[in-house]
């Protein structure tokens, strides 16, 4: 009960506490380095290079206001930041961080992963369509399509994945890349799960749901205090979840040369891609909403049927 | 495991007579959510994992989301709400009530002579796969057709009629 095992309580407990931790972290670290990309400082006043700006923001958080609007259907209102926080927080139940910390070990990991993310899309649509707004509708319409899309890439581009490991077990798709990381023969379905990761969990190249230049902030334009705050973290949850997820299944999760210990390993590579899509946000500008819609379906869906179709037609070779 | 069967097949019970007697039309696609997720849970309890998955995945994750796009294009108001409840008087609901429950006596009773079924073993993705690709692989074929003319017809009727054409 009280040691490092699958399933254990404490490893429950520890990955709970680190993911949500992390999550809110994040918020510091994607200012400060988006700061340090653009040559300005940000947040450096609270505290050592101002990481309690983060403790500082969950205060403010906390207290503000939390104002359901009376024209609002509240059901779904208050649903609708609980959705997202949920369904995020279960995909990290099939998760192998190390030999010795995970939650369970499903046979069906991978599709579990991918019926949460499908599950997560009612958050914003419900949070938009409550909200009685015009701008939250259209973000939250735009978000539908977007995501309902977007899952179809990411479920194809992981098939790759799949046929070469022969199992939905994220664990066992780990141990399988004991001789070599999926990354080199499934470098395009790599490319194209990061960027069905990145519109999934609308971060901002893909942010057309909040964009908050053209249709205020989108979805959430009408929620304040901690709602917006699940929101606001639920959306951080996402991004370590989506690193953690190309890390299990490109990278070879824990696996590495043995002078680090295999959670150092994880960490150091799902901490990358994290800094990657902080880069990324600083790098790029969003595209339209129709260019959005006919890249993935006009070059990324074919693009990874395509690569399928020759993994599939190379593993049966080798048979 | 039947402690889990019962309990979520109690939800799906109930969850899908919300469906039916909520007059806000979102609450009521919530409810149905509901509902499938908890036929999910069954499908899992009774051994069947992949299609639990895909129950979760295609019907409460893609099909719904389309659902709840269509109600957020038609933007049912107030109106609407008020005609539902008018429609779910509880006059009209009693002799339909009174058939169904006799109906459920006698399933009951046709069933309750019925050896049990205690999850049977689990089969697994690989089990469901090569049968769908081998002796089952026409009825695969043949719902492809299906799909693809849905697709096609889908494509039809989208259509964008330049004003150079016909």
């Amino acid at each position: 009960m009280f040691a490092f095992a699958v399933g254990s309580g404490l490893s429950i407990a520890s990955i709970l506490l680190a993911v949500i931790v992390l999550a809110a972290m994040l918020i510091w670290v994607e200012r400060r380095l988006l700061g340090f990309w653009q040559e300005r400082l940000g947040p450096n006043r609270v505290g050592w290079f101002g990481i309690f700006q983060v403790v500082a923001d969950m205060i403010k958080i906390f207290t503000k206001e939390d104002w359901v609007p009376p024209f609002a259907d509240r059901l779904s209102f208050v649903l609708a930041p609980a959705i997202i926080m949920v369904v995020v927080l279960m995909s990290f139940a099939v998760i192998p961080f190390t030999p010795e910390i995970g939650v369970i070990d499903s046979n069906i990991g991978v599709l579990f992963v991918l019926a949460m993310a499908s599950l997560g899309a009612y958050s914003v649509m419900l949070g938009g369509l409550s909200s009685n707004n015009k701008y939250a509708l259209l973000g939250s319409l735009r978000a539908a399509a977007q995501m309902v899309s977007y899952e179809v890439f990411m479920g194809i581009s992981l098939l790759g994945v799949i046929v070469l490991a022969g199992s939905f077990n994220l664990r066992e798709i780990v141990e399988s890349q004991a001789d070599g990381w999926y990354i080199v023969p499934q470098c395009i379905g790599f490319l194209i799960f990061l960027i069905a990761g990145v519109a999934e969990s609308h971060r901002l190249p893909f942010d057309i749901p909040e964009a908050e230049q053209e249709i205020c902030a989108g979805y959430h334009t009408e929620y304040s205090g901690m709602k917006f705050g699940m929101f606001f973290v639920g959306e951080y949850l996402g991004l370590v979840l989506i690193s953690s997820l190309i890390t299990v299944l490109f990278f070879g999760g824990w696996l590495g040369p043995s002078f680090l210990p295999p959670i150092v390993w994880f960490a150091l590579k799902a901490g990358f891609f994290i800094a990657f899509f902080i880069l990324m946000r600083a790098a790029l500008p969003r595209p339209r909403y129709d260019q959005l819609m006919s890249y993935g379906w006009l070059f990324l869906l074919p693009l990874s049927l395509l690569n399928l179709l020759i993994t599939g037609v190379a593993v049966l070779n080798t048979l | 495991m039947m402690l889990l069967f019962y309990l979520a097949a109690a939800v799906a019970v109930i969850a899908t007579i919300g469906v039916i007697v909520q007059s806000n039309i979102v609450h009521g696609l919530l409810y149905l959510i509901l509902s499938l997720l908890a036929v999910a849970v069954i499908f899992y309890v009774l051994g069947a994992p992949l299609a639990s998955m895909l129950e979760a995945i295609v019907y409460a994750g893609a099909i719904m989301v389309l659902f709840l796009f269509v109600i957020m294009m038609l933007n049912l108001g107030q109106n609407t709400r008020d005609q539902e409840r008018q429609w779910l008087r509880a006059g009209g609901w009693l002799l339909p009530a009174l058939l169904a429950a006799v109906l459920l006596g006698q399933l009951l009773y046709v069933m309750s002579g019925v050896e049990g079924l205690s999850a049977a073993e689990q089969v697994g993705v690989l089990a469901v796969g090569s049968r769908l690709f081998g002796p089952y692989v026409l009825a695969v074929e043949l719902a492809s057709i299906l799909l693809l003319a849905g697709l096609v017809s889908a494509y039809h009727l989208a259509r964008q009629i330049r004003s150079g054409d016909e």
